[in-house]
């Protein structure tokens, strides 16, 4: 095993460059994934099977299909149909669409966890519907599942590299671009399998914290 | 489509499930030997086991893939084929993840369970396949199952190394009809009834296990509680 420490220098700058997108994506996508999450949850509780059905359905099918096709049917597919936008919001969509299907079933477990007692409450105080979500359940509902949601954004952190088959430069799309031009794999390869691993030990750590200062 | 641009589907949907399968038990070999190593009484093995899992976690399927492909070979001067290097990066990859999974199951179990097995002096090993993994292996099914579907998502990412999988066929096909929604549509549908089936198999697996220790398989439980929160509504 050779080991060249000047290629880790050489690499800092594409490093840095990289780390930055992915921590784009990152952020983008979990606001994606949250908000649209939301929605789903909300809408699979419509009273009317017409709507439960194919947000139901559709949801399903995204949950259990691989990202990276669905990457390439975004990326191919919105231009043949007349929309165009670049690699980078094509995969911080899909990525957000992608985790938004399990960000739904957080949300969803967290409004089924809020006690019978405040619905109860809210009818009786005569609380209009808009008043009793946003003022009584979903301010419970959400303290309690951000823990959760954090774990998801760990989860994307790792499936982050998968847009550098959009062409996008991540981490590992400058890692690999690097590797091609200098013709060292071994280095840049390593240095963001281990950046991986920080961010996601030191973001699992953040969380703790979180969830400790969430439960008191 | 034509009758040729299918067959090169069909072929990519043969790799994808070698390769699932062979990772699959790869993946399962690792979480077993991981977990119950976790619950060992020696800290060393406890601690060896962990940093596994907190590693192989902590870094994303594809880039481990991705030095498997390329930092393996010259760094020890052989190279896998092909699907023997996937099998490697998605096994060692979710077996961290399931390993947590065996774990947590074995930890559930009720202690006065393992307490029975010193009090009828069985030997550690005894305790653990007689006693503890009958009891722990049914609860692990869901997850498993959850695991399982991960995985099969997870195989899509060796078409980036250019291994012929269903997701690469779906590329050649485009790059053959110079058209992308029919075949990307007809790729997510194959996933989609590949998981769906996935599901099928583990759910009647954990109906049969449950029934080998005596227990209801969990269901008309569960279902109770939302009932209440929507009557309320």
């Amino acid at each position: 095993m050779n080991w060249d420490w000047s290629a880790v220098s050489d690499f800092m700058p594409d490093f840095r460059a990289g780390l930055l997108v992915t921590l784009q994506i990152l952020v983008l996508g979990s606001l994606i994934s949250f908000v649209l999450g939301l929605v789903w949850a909300l809408l699979m509780r419509v009273p009317t099977r017409w709507v439960t059905w194919p947000v139901g359905a559709v949801t399903e099918f995204v949950r259990n299909t691989p990202l990276l096709v669905q990457l390439f049917f975004l990326f191919y597919v919105l231009p043949e149909w007349g929309l165009t936008f670049s690699a980078l919001a094509t995969g911080v969509f899909a990525i957000g669409l992608h985790y938004s299907t399990y960000t739904m079933q957080v949300y969803r477990a967290g409004i089924e966890a809020v006690p019978a007692g405040q619905w109860e409450a809210a009818t009786a105080l005569n609380l209009p519907l808009r008043r009793t979500w946003t003022a009584v359940i979903l301010p419970q509902a959400v303290r309690r599942v951000v823990p959760a949601l954090g774990n998801y954004v760990i989860a994307m952190l790792k499936d982050t590299p998968l847009l550098m088959a959009i062409t996008v430069l991540e981490m590992l799309g400058h890692a690999r671009l690097f590797s091609q031009e200098n013709f060292r794999f071994t280095e840049p390869l390593t240095v963001i399998g281990v950046a991986f691993i920080v961010i996601s030990y030191l973001a699992s750590l953040a969380l703790r914290a979180l969830e400790r200062r969430l439960v008191h | 489509m034509t009758p040729g641009l299918w067959e090169l589907v069909l072929k990519g949907v043969w790799v994808t499930i070698q390769l699932l399968v062979c990772s699959a038990l790869l993946a399962a070999a690792v979480s077993f030997v991981v977990g119950v190593a976790r619950t060992h009484r020696l800290w060393i093995v406890r601690f060896l086991a962990g940093f596994y899992t907190e590693v192989f976690r902590g870094t994303s399927a594809l880039v481990m893939i991705f030095w498997v492909f390329f930092v393996l070979p010259p760094a020890f001067g052989w190279q896998l084929v092909p699907l023997w290097a996937g099998t490697l990066a998605l096994g060692l990859t979710y077996g961290a993840y399931g390993s947590e999974i065996v774990r947590g199951a074995l930890t559930a179990v009720d202690p006065a369970q393992k307490e029975g097995g010193i009090a009828l002096s069985f030997t550690p090993w005894q305790r653990m396949r007689l006693i503890l993994l009958p009891q722990a292996v049914p609860e692990m099914i869901p997850p498993f199952s959850n695991l399982l579907i991960e995985l099969l998502k997870g195989t899509a990412l060796v078409s980036v190394m250019g291994m012929g999988d269903l997701a690469f066929s779906g590329n050649l096909v485009r790059l053959a009809l110079q058209e992308s929604a029919e075949i990307y549509t007809y790729i997510l549908l194959i996933y989609f009834v590949i998981a769906f089936l996935l599901t099928r198999v583990m759910r009647g697996l954990e109906k049969k296990l449950k029934a080998g220790v005596g227990k209801a398989p969990a269901g008309k439980t569960k279902a109770a509680e939302p009932v209440v929160v929507e009557a309320v509504r």
